[in-house]
């Protein structure tokens, strides 16, 4: 079994709705320094061994995100 | 003329749209989202609600419905196609439109009356004439258009938006009038050849005499019209 971490955001210049209200509540909640922050997917796969990084590419593209609004970064998790 | 209406796992606005076609005195069946045969159909209408409980992104799963890879061939070959809300959505996933749709920018679902500008376009389900305003309710969660500058601009050039969120005197305010944020205050849009269209408001809500307003029947009196005239 092998297991991928997959990281879906917004692309540059999308708005995140979600992440601005997030902003705006932190920084009433007195957290001023916050300037920033974006809300995303995290997702994790299990697939089977020797699965190449390419496949998870493909399945990202296809239908984990949205190439059109989102960016999605993948990470092969280290069994420990 | 005949509209197939499909019906994917989560749907819930069928029934209307049904309905709007037999007041207007045409023909409506269902199509089940396995199906793959198209035949014996004029139009093809995706209607809105949650298909496959909106996972992932609105009408990401939906997509990939067996029904859908027929529906694409239907469009290509130039077969009319509507999508409404979870519709539009699903047009867009599908890459027969282009674009996104957003969550709406203040995080709330929003149902409620619109007033649309109808824009010059190539659509063939909107023969009103350009500036008509039309009364058409939203109800969605994920509204908010989006698309990359060049896209607008393309669309913009071949006439592929068709309707604008607007006041209810038809003038756009300064802060846009789109109610979910949508960027140009986008509600409506069509591909370049003008028979696939996608919009957020529901028009089949607006047909029945019965409801008040019939402002929704030129959608699917457009398309009628123009299929009784290419034959």
């Amino acid at each position: 079994m092998a297991r991928f971490q997959i990281f879906v955001t917004y692309k540059k210049g999308i708005f995140d709705p979600p992440g601005a209200t997030a902003e705006r509540a932190l920084v009433s909640l007195g957290y001023d320094e916050v300037s920033s922050v974006k809300i995303g997917k995290f997702i994790q796969l299990e697939v089977a061994d020797g699965t190449s990084e390419e496949r998870v590419v493909e399945m990202c593209g296809k239908l984990l995100a949205n190439p059109v609004i989102e960016d999605f970064r993948i990470e092969p998790v280290e069994e420990a | 003329m005949r509209f197939g209406v499909v019906i994917f796992p989560g749907s819930n606005c069928e029934q209307d749209v049904i309905h709007a076609a037999h007041v207007l005195g045409h023909e409506a069946d269902f199509v089940w989202h396995g199906d793959t045969d198209l035949s014996g159909f004029d139009a093809i209408v995706l209607p809105g609600g949650f298909s496959y409980g909106d996972y992932i992104r609105c009408g990401a799963v939906a997509r990939f419905s067996p029904v859908m890879a027929e529906v694409v061939r239907f469009a290509e070959r130039g077969g009319p196609v509507i999508g409404i809300c979870n519709g539009f959505q699903i047009l867009t996933e599908a890459h027969l439109l282009p674009g996104a749709l957003l969550r709406n920018r203040g995080l709330k679902f929003i149902c409620k009356q619109t007033t649309l500008k109808v824009e010059a376009s190539a659509c063939q389900w909107m023969d009103a004439a350009p500036g008509t305003l039309l009364r058409i309710p939203i109800n969605h969660n994920e509204g908010n258009y989006i698309c990359d500058p060049e896209t607008l601009a393309r669309m913009e050039a071949n006439g592929q938006i068709v309707l604008r969120y607007c006041e209810p005197d038809g003038s756009r305010a300064e802060g846009g009038s789109a109610p979910n944020g949508a960027l140009d205050d986008i509600a409506g849009i069509c591909n370049e050849r003008g028979n696939v269209f996608g919009l957020m408001p529901h028009p089949e809500r607006v047909v029945d005499p019965a409801v008040g307003i019939t402002d929704g029947a030129v959608v699917f009196t457009s398309i009628a019209k123009r299929l009784a005239e290419v034959g």
